[in-house]
């Protein structure tokens, strides 16, 4: 049985989509499946292994696309239908199968108005500082993370710098660092 | 004291019990001592810091805080081109920074779906395996001189050294190396090295040789090193641990035999392990593993023979990359377990997302576990064998 027979049969009815690409097969669920896909995975399709977790965020991801697509259907003259965009963020789990040294991620996308997760933390406890990360870069939270603080930024910060909207540069926050002196 | 129990004085007795009991409440935790080590510390490798609270010098909690060396290097990533990013890729691991510019490497002509020449894939093999000799000697060197052995140090960075001349030889720098480019590398192997290598070998193995008979056996290093932080195998996995940490653990995992890249499916090398996970195991695997390093770079050094000099080195690449639509994951063994790229590109000339993997990350969230229970000096001793490096941990 290949990877992707596999993988249809443990997610079941939950895949939204499954693309492949260079060999890394990717699969969709949705979000509010998506704690049960995971021990369905770690349980019955012996994906026993968390690599990593990854936050994104497609911000200006789908108004190029939108763009482009805009031009295209200029020349064309075709009127194109468009559907409401894709949720803004998205989060990957990078799984592995020890016993087979297969990897899949799973790709779940969070909407900017419900930026809550449910923690995976239960399953595999590698996903700790991972989760306390994509909160800290991208501020989706992860319900019943036993510590949900930021990582690698410092407490009084108060955006998230790996979001697209965010400049490179900083909006200057270490220059406004208040010390208690005295 | 007045003990009679009549009018204000009764009062003040049962006032006085009171305040003792609330004074004398919570005295086992107050008798806990709160103890910051580090950021800025010679014990703590870089800039890493933890708070613990001791009860005596017994470690009942250990908090580690990561973020001092935060420079934003995926921040960074999506604002570069696809070459521009390669030197930054050096400051992750400066401890062998080639493992992780071939790690990046790798993941773009992953992108990019191109193989690079067999005889580039050759000479990255031997730069990475050199790389991790070096780093191996750095981490079991440092074990020593923070468990008060400082003489096996000095053996192993003269070795060092020579190591980082041959890089120089090759392409210019020694720590930072910014090996090798995008499709190939851009050098052969420098004429001194085929006069360099034969001796060199031998001298990094008298090197091991040496620090074996000085530590190994040695009964002040057996008792600071047996049993201490032993870990099992399923917390390790489900902790997400790789690289030498596991395999100290009992588990043979070695992404250079389960999932082969380059050319070390032809190779025949063994993977040490360990039983107990222990400080000690930690460190006999390292050992071992520089030894396996210099087998590998042997037989990849016979294969590379085979090859005439004029053997191409570089595969066409454009000079703007700019990949297709996609995603992908490439991990590879580096010096501390799996390094992964994931790069996702928008079909420009800059990647969208770039995320690392570091490997001492997943071990170093496990740190409390670890170390609680053990003595503040074991913690040193911990924190040294894991071989935390601050650049890769916080990016």
């Amino acid at each position: 049985m290949s990877l992707k027979e596999k993988v249809q049969a443990v997610i079941g009815g939950d895949l939204v989509e499954l693309t492949d690409f260079r060999g890394d097969l990717c699969a969709e669920v949705p979000k509010g499946r998506c704690l049960q896909v995971l021990t369905r995975l770690k349980e019955e399709g012996g994906f026993d292994f968390l690599s990593d977790v990854i936050g994104m965020d497609n911000l200006h991801l789908y108004e190029k696309k939108k763009q482009k697509k805009g031009k295209k259907a200029e020349e064309e003259t075709k009127p194109e239908k468009q559907g409401p965009p894709p949720p803004r963020f998205e989060v990957i789990y990078l799984l592995l199968s020890l016993e087979t040294g297969e990897r899949l991620q799973i790709r779940v996308r969070v909407p900017e108005d419900d930026l809550e997760l449910p923690t995976i933390t239960g399953l595999w406890r590698a996903a700790d500082w991972p989760e306390r990360e994509v909160f800290d870069m991208f501020g989706i939270r992860f319900k019943g993370h036993p510590n949900l603080r930021r990582l690698l930024m410092w407490d009084e910060f108060q955006d998230h710098p790996l979001r697209k909207d965010y400049p490179l540069e900083g909006k200057g926050e270490e220059r406004h660092l208040n010390y208690d002196i005295g | 004291m007045d003990l009679s129990l009549n009018g204000e004085g009764g009062n003040s007795v049962t006032k006085q019990v009171e305040t003792i009991c609330i004074t004398t409440g919570p005295i086992e935790y107050s008798e806990y001592v709160t103890l910051n080590i580090g950021p800025i510390h010679p014990a703590m490798h870089g800039t890493l810091r933890v708070i613990t609270r001791t009860d005596g010098e017994t470690i009942i909690s250990a908090k580690p805080e990561i973020g001092y060396l935060h420079r934003g290097v995926e921040k960074l990533g999506e604002n570069m081109s696809y070459a521009q990013f390669l030197p930054i890729t050096d400051r992750l691991n400066y401890c062998s920074a080639i493992c992780n510019n071939v790690a990046y490497e790798m993941a773009v002509e992953k992108l990019l779906g191109i193989e690079v020449p067999p005889k580039a894939q050759l000479i990255r093999m031997i730069m990475m395996e050199l790389a991790r000799i070096a780093d191996h000697q750095v981490c079991v060197g440092i074990l020593g001189v923070d468990l008060g052995a400082l003489t096996p140090f000095f053996y192993l960075i003269i070795q060092r050294e020579e190591i980082y001349e041959i890089f120089e030889w090759h392409h210019g720098a020694r720590l930072t190396n910014s090996m090798g480019a995008i499709g190939g590398v851009e050098a052969d192997l420098p004429d001194r090295f085929h006069e360099k290598w034969p001796k060199l070998r031998n001298t990094i193995r008298k090197a091991n040789d040496e620090t074996d008979r000085l530590l190994t056996h040695n009964r002040i290093w057996m008792d600071r090193t047996i049993g201490v932080n032993a870990f099992c195998a399923d917390d390790a996995l489900n902790w997400g641990f790789t690289g030498p940490m596991l395999r100290a653990c009992g588990v043979g995992r070695d992404l250079r035999k389960d999932e082969p890249y380059l050319m070390y499916d032809k190779i025949k090398f063994d993977i040490p392990t360990g039983k107990h996970g222990d400080v000690f195991d930690r460190y006999m695997v390292r050992m071992l593993e520089m030894e396996e390093s210099v087998k590998i770079i042997d037989q990849a050094y016979q294969l590379y023979k085979e090859f005439p000099d004029d053997a191409p080195l570089m595969k066409k690449v454009p000079k703007i990359i700019r990949p297709p639509e996609g995603q992908i994951y490439h991990a590879i063994e580096s010096p501390n377990g799996e390094l992964g790229f994931f790069i996702k590109s928008d079909g420009s000339d800059k990647p969208y997302r770039i995320k690392i993997r570091p490997p001492c990350y997943m071990v170093y969230q496990a740190f409390e576990d670890l170390v609680k229970g053990e003595m503040i000096s074991d913690l040193i001793a911990c924190l040294s064998s894991i071989n935390v490096i601050a650049g890769e941990l916080d990016r």
